[in-house]
């Protein structure tokens, strides 16, 4: 049976991992590729990296970072942050990248999906979405959540599936970084829309919330930053206890 | 010496790196010399099968390469790799393989009822044969899956995977082996199944 993936998610701004609360107040975390190795070697089943750098410089140091990493880590590695068009595509893909994960740029070029997917297959396009409740339901973010779109989450999600994409990776901006556990009613939207592999991100805090996750959506994966980033607990300890709930898990 | 051919589908970073780190010396290449020099091939893949086939048969690399299987180099075709070792595939119409494996390929969506497609993530391998390059494999070891199509042949499978159906993990005919999975991005399992095939 396929296993569940956890995902350790690593924010990299100036070849540094970072990570913050709300998408806000960065506090430097270590050295991607010493921390990638370390994941890799204690059971993470696959890694994120996002590029979070404004600057061409950074740019460039992201993309030695990632050679870095493909060539000493041996799992899959997905890449997202900054990309915009076939060219970053080409870009990250041509560091070791394996899966491309887009996310503002698919709202401002939708097309990108359905290219990118006939250039590189379905299973290298990942679309990511930055999703918050309003008044009016759950909209697309974008600019790093700061920005709404009058895009609608599910449809996006659907539109995407569509175009070929080959997962979907959904960022509560609601749960993100407050650890009190995942956003189940969005991920149960999202997960009875499509039938590609969704990926949970946004609100793990403790072992219990991932348990709370596989049991109560038919998401695919859950992704986690602080709390491994923090070493709140180990993703063999997470795993173990995920076992014994009788969810399927790579040991 | 290992010659990864290089005939421009998807990245091959993980593989060059993983055989770097097993101390199995490789090459990427397309030179017949240079493959025809070598101790053992692997064709790689990523993408979909009609552009990949059209690529191989430009080079004049399909033709090539069943000459070398004849004469009895081991060949390890991985993911897309290992099906185009088939007759035939279905994927966006229907196209010729290299015809080493009898099968086709066939669009997994028809087969796996409300699964979801692509089949994606770490899955057990049921081994069913004595494939020397399961050497060092448990039963039930996962790897890393991802694929949309899948072949359907009954001979020569060497190793399964549920998922929905028996899903062919991997094949061998003679000094032709195929890998549905990604030996480079499934950890140590996929190392040690690399270092068997080097090994052999």
């Amino acid at each position: 049976m396929l296993a569940k993936r956890i995902i350790p998610c690593l924010d990299v701004r100036n070849g540094r991992v970072v990570k913050g609360k709300k998408f806000e107040n960065l506090i430097d975390i270590d050295e991607p590729a010493k921390l990638a190795a370390f994941y890799s070697e204690n059971g993470a089943d696959e890694l994120v990296f996002y590029d979070i750098t404004a600057s061409s410089d950074g740019r460039a140091l992201f993309c030695n970072v990632l050679e870095e990493v493909a060539a000493n880590v041996f799992i899959p590695l997905t890449v997202g942050g900054g990309i915009n068009n076939l060219d970053d595509f080409d870009r990250v893909l041509k560091c070791g990248a394996d899966k491309v994960s887009i996310n503002s740029g698919a709202v401002a070029n939708p097309l990108i999906i359905s290219q990118a997917a006939k250039l590189y297959g379905n299973q290298c396009v990942v679309l990511s979405m930055d999703v918050k409740l309003t008044d009016n339901g759950y909209k697309i973010f974008t600019k790093g959540g700061r920005n709404q779109t009058e895009i609608d989450a599910v449809e996006w999600a659907k539109f995407a599936q569509d175009s070929g994409a080959g997962e979907i990776v959904v960022n509560s901006i609601d749960t993100d970084g407050v650890k009190r556990g995942f956003d189940l009613p969005l991920l149960n939207l999202i997960c009875k829309a499509v039938n590609i592999p969704v990926v949970a991100s946004g609100g793990a805090g403790s072992i219990s919330d991932f348990v709370t996750l596989f049991k109560n959506t038919n998401v695919d994966a859950g992704l986690g930053a602080s709390v491994f980033h923090f070493n709140e607990f180990s993703i063999k300890e997470l795993k173990n206890e995920l076992k014994n709930n009788k969810i399927e898990v790579r040991m | 010496m290992i010659a990864i051919i290089d005939y421009g589908v998807g990245n091959l970073f993980s593989l060059v790196g993983s055989l770097k780190k097993i101390g199995a010396q490789s090459v990427v290449t397309a030179d017949c010399e240079i493959i025809d020099a070598a101790d053992k091939i692997i064709l790689p893949g990523v993408g979909a099968f009609g552009d990949a086939i059209c690529k191989l048969k430009k080079n004049g690399l399909d033709n090539f390469l069943i000459g070398q299987c004849e004469k009895g180099k081991p060949l390890l075709g991985i993911c897309l790799g290992m099906q185009l070792l088939f007759e035939k595939s279905y994927e966006y119409g229907v196209h010729d393989g290299l015809g080493l494996i009898k099968g086709y390929i066939l669009p997994l969506k028809d087969y796996v009822g409300n699964l979801k497609v692509p089949h994606m993530g770490w899955n057990g391998l049921k081994i069913q044969d004595d494939n020397p390059i399961f050497k060092n494999t448990k039963q039930g070891e996962a790897v890393y899956f991802v694929h949309s199509y899948f072949a359907n042949c009954k001979n020569n499978v060497s190793a399964t995977t549920d998922y929905g159906i028996e899903v062919t993990a991997a094949v061998r005919k003679g000094n032709v082996y195929g890998v549905q999975f990604h030996p480079e991005k499934s950890g140590e399992s996929g190392l040690k199944i690399l270092k068997a095939f080097a090994n052999l």
